[in-house]
């Protein structure tokens, strides 16, 4: 068990997602930046789909009530176990009564914490991923007991990796073209400019500050998809993320790329993205 | 069968996106989701999302698409051989009016119509569901009386509760959760269309048809119980096109 004694900014538990019921509305959710996620879950050695908890802009504060590995990937958020720093990337064993604690991000958004054998809530549909109404609850409270596997006489072995931060900081989002590319002759004005990152950025979608395209175009509501980029006629990209609707309105201009999804999970209000066509 | 003459679009590098002629009808909704159930036969590792005029086909990894599509093709070329179109028939409770019709004396006033005008012709279509999406089990149904065409309220609420029935422009339709939106309010339906720990979860398909039927405040009070309690049983009838 890890008892939560902060919660942090936006803590929430996820998995790959919930595949399987989007004809009836249901959002796939799951980890926004699934290529961090992943390397956390390997670093345990843990099945790919294990959950692990996602940290959004300020981690919270943990205690732990098992003893078990770690691994911290993604955002860097100065994580201390026992008022001890600890870096990313790299495996650790905690013992019960250790407390882990996050402070803001440094560099990046979402930072992801794996535990041994993944987080053991119960699976919603397929998924442990949090999402109302499919979970009772959006994101973790403080109190809240998040059960995992509860084993002693684990040996910690070497598994570090270095991770590159252009992760972090590169602007550049590989996009293919979405089914209303064909609507726009004049997109590629449009796409050669420079995003910055809006306020309006969650789990959703983002947005960024500046007109795309402005335009009157409209089409019958079609299915949408994690990465699906959206244009409203006042000009506004929606960039749809994991736990985006299933269904939209407007004209789908641009699919991002699955690493592109993942790396604009990283990006806060105030970054640059760009656009590049596969 | 009529056959249509669709296209075929990638839609990122793990779905395909068919499109019939983009209009609201009837024939093509059947022809898409008789499509949906052969690609179902032939792929099983899919989701499929109708809605209107598409059928989106997503795979869980990375395909080839131009074998995918030249594959699909070859599937259509299967669905002239379609059966007669079952579907179900969903008779949904609504307690018209009242506290939870927020706005139905301002809509019915606005229309020039009584509150009675507006159940009858609110209640008499048999809707069709075009599409499920923006919340878990919401339904796109076809079919509004013109006559209660409304634009959506100028000022949209922050929270519309659960069961909400509303209209919005040439559309009609419940709010499964509690939710943001900006329909104009007319009643609330008991019924759950979405419910996580119901194993039918929302039991209305793409294609079936919706009626509403008027209830008073004791009659919904019962169904809410009924449903509370887990023991409500839908009202369905088989219908065939």
């Amino acid at each position: 068990m890890i008892k939560v004694v902060k919660t942090g900014f936006y803590t929430t538990i996820q998995d790959t997602g919930r595949y399987g019921y989007r004809h009836k509305g249901i959002p796939v959710s799951g980890v926004m930046d699934a290529y961090s996620a992943n390397l956390a879950n390997a670093l345990l050695g843990n099945d790919k789909n294990a959950a692990v908890l996602e940290m959004t802009m300020l981690g919270p504060t943990l205690l732990f009530m098992t003893e078990t590995e770690i691994a911290i990937t993604g955002a860097c958020m100065s994580a201390a176990l026992n008022n001890e720093s600890i870096i990313n990337n790299k495996k650790y064993l905690v013992k019960s009564g250790d407390i882990l604690a996050f402070k803001a991000v440094t560099k990046g958004f979402r930072s992801y914490l794996a535990v041994k054998d993944g987080i053991q809530t119960p699976g919603v549909l397929g998924s442990r991923s949090m999402y109302i109404p499919i979970t009772n609850r959006s994101q973790i409270e403080n109190n809240t007991i998040i059960p995992v596997d509860t084993r002693i006489g684990h040996t910690i072995g070497y598994a570090h990796i270095k991770r590159d931060w252009s992760w972090f900081t590169d602007p550049v989002l590989d996009v293919y073209k979405g089914p209303e590319y064909d609507l726009f002759p004049e997109i590629g004005k449009s796409l050669e400019k420079n995003y910055t990152v809006s306020n309006v950025n969650n789990r959703m979608a983002y947005q960024v500050e500046e007109a795309f395209l402005v335009h009157r175009h409209s089409i019958l509501t079609s299915a949408t998809l994690p990465g699906t980029v959206q244009l409203t006629p006042s000009g506004k990209l929606i960039i749809l993320m994991k736990d985006a609707q299933t269904t939209g309105g407007y004209p789908r201009i641009l699919q991002l790329s699955d690493m592109a999804m993942a790396k604009l999970a990283q990006k806060r209000m105030g970054d640059v993205i760009s656009f590049q066509l596969l | 069968m009529q056959s249509f003459n669709l296209t075929y679009k990638p839609f990122g590098s793990k779905a395909i996106l068919i499109e019939w002629p983009a209009i609201i009808n009837e024939e093509i909704l059947k022809d898409i989701v008789s499509y949906k159930q052969h690609i179902q036969k032939y792929f099983s590792n899919t989701e499929l999302i109708v809605a209107y005029h598409t059928l989106t086909v997503i795979f869980t990894n990375s395909v080839n698409y131009r074998e995918i599509e030249e594959n699909l093709r070859d599937i259509y070329k299967l669905n002239i051989e379609r059966q007669v179109f079952e579907v179900s028939l969903w008779k949904l409770p609504v307690l018209y009016g009242d506290r939870l019709g927020l706005d139905m004396q301002q809509y019915a006033s606005d229309k020039n119509l009584s509150e009675q005008d507006v159940v009858s012709l609110h209640t008499r279509p048999l809707y069709t569901v075009y599409a499920i999406g923006f919340l878990p089990g919401f339904l796109y149904l076809g079919g509004l009386d013109k006559k209660l065409h409304q634009p959506r309220r100028s000022e949209p609420r922050l929270k519309i509760p659960e069961g909400s029935v509303g209209i919005g422009g040439r559309q009609t339709g419940i709010y499964p959760q509690a939710s943001p939106g900006g329909w104009n309010i007319i009643g609330n339906s008991p019924v759950r269309l979405f419910d996580v720990n119901n194993p039918q979860r929302c039991p209305v398909n793409v294609g079936d048809k919706v009626q509403f039927y008027a209830v008073n405040r004791y009659e919904y009070e019962l169904i809410a119980i009924q449903v509370q309690t887990g023991v409500y049983q839908f009202e369905k009838q088989v219908h065939y096109d």
